[in-house]
């Protein structure tokens, strides 16, 4: 949400500006190239037991792991900054589209057969993306009061907001 | 008797998994409409307060405890059950867990699309994963 002077209540409420699809992008491709990163690391390190609890403190010294961790440390605070102007609801669908891209890069990068029912879910997937997309990013106007409440901004200070 | 107990097993590690990571979204969510907009704040008044005002967040703090809680009890799961049941059980039973408790506890208007979208999102990983 871009705080924006009450003069224009006309604007279709919150509208999602192109910097708010970057994060949600963001939201997908770290939490997708995370989760590979991750595995391919994990299946060089081995399975651990719970009995060898300190062997997962070894697991973050290979490069890979630790790469990934950085990247999922990325997809919390892309999660996180969504979360911040957006609905529950619409901001899920998006980390969805996550496993879709792993499809996509198995299929055109690794050249790893897809099945056609993992097809038939990938397009159910993007389909319920496509549907929230769709709609309006933040519903819940209980807690938009609470927030025009907590802003205390003075009004000088607002209108230096409205740039984008 | 024993595939049985297995299987109930499972199953409740399964739910486990999607009550804490429903109560850690919703959590994480409240927390992050209570902080405002990042992008805004930080423009305003830089990262630092950005990140002290989310870390300092209860709401946050219970929202990564019981995303730990999840994620220890996907273990659990993972232990008894097979990955190809667990991983696409939780997450699509999450969604639907999600659409939930956003209208109730979070207020959203988790309209027809919504829903509808909840549903889809839910079968499509249900069927990535099988």
């Amino acid at each position: 949400m871009r705080l924006q002077p009450r003069r224009s209540p006309s604007k279709p409420e919150f509208q999602v500006n192109l910097r708010k699809y970057i994060v949600l992008a963001g939201i997908t491709l770290f939490a997708a190239a995370g989760d590979s990163l991750l595995s391919r690391g994990m299946k060089q390190v081995g399975s651990i037991s719970l009995n060898h609890l300190q062997s997962a403190i070894f697991a973050i010294l290979n490069p890979w792991v630790a790469a990934g961790i950085i990247l999922l440390l990325a997809f919390f605070a892309s999660y996180m900054t969504a979360l911040s102007w957006a609905d529950l609801t619409y901001v899920l669908p998006a980390t969805s589209l996550g496993y879709v891209l792993l499809a996509l890069v198995a299929k055109f990068a690794l050249h790893e057969q897809v099945s056609p029912m993992r097809w038939a879910g990938i397009a159910l997937i993007a389909g319920g993306v496509g549907f929230v997309a769709g709609g309006p990013s933040l519903t819940s106007h209980a807690h938009r009061e609470r927030l025009e409440h907590l802003v205390e901004v003075d009004p000088a200070e607002i209108s230096s907001e409205v740039e984008v | 008797m024993k595939h049985f107990y297995a299987n109930l097993y499972t199953w409740s590690a399964i739910l486990a998994v999607v009550f804490a990571s429903v109560v850690g979204d919703v959590l994480l969510s409240r927390a992050m409409k209570q902080v405002g907009d990042v992008g805004a704040l930080r423009r305003r008044r830089g990262l630092w307060t950005v990140i002290v005002r989310v870390l300092s967040n209860q709401n946050f703090v219970l929202g990564v405890a019981a995303m730990a809680v999840a994620f220890f009890s996907l273990l659990f799961a993972l232990s008894w059950g097979d990955v190809s049941l667990v991983a696409p059980g939780a997450a699509s039973l999450t969604f639907i867990g999600n659409a939930f408790a956003a209208r109730i506890f979070l207020h959203e208007r988790v309209d027809q699309r919504r829903w509808i979208a909840a549903v889809l999102v839910a079968g499509g990983v249900a069927l990535l994963a099988g």
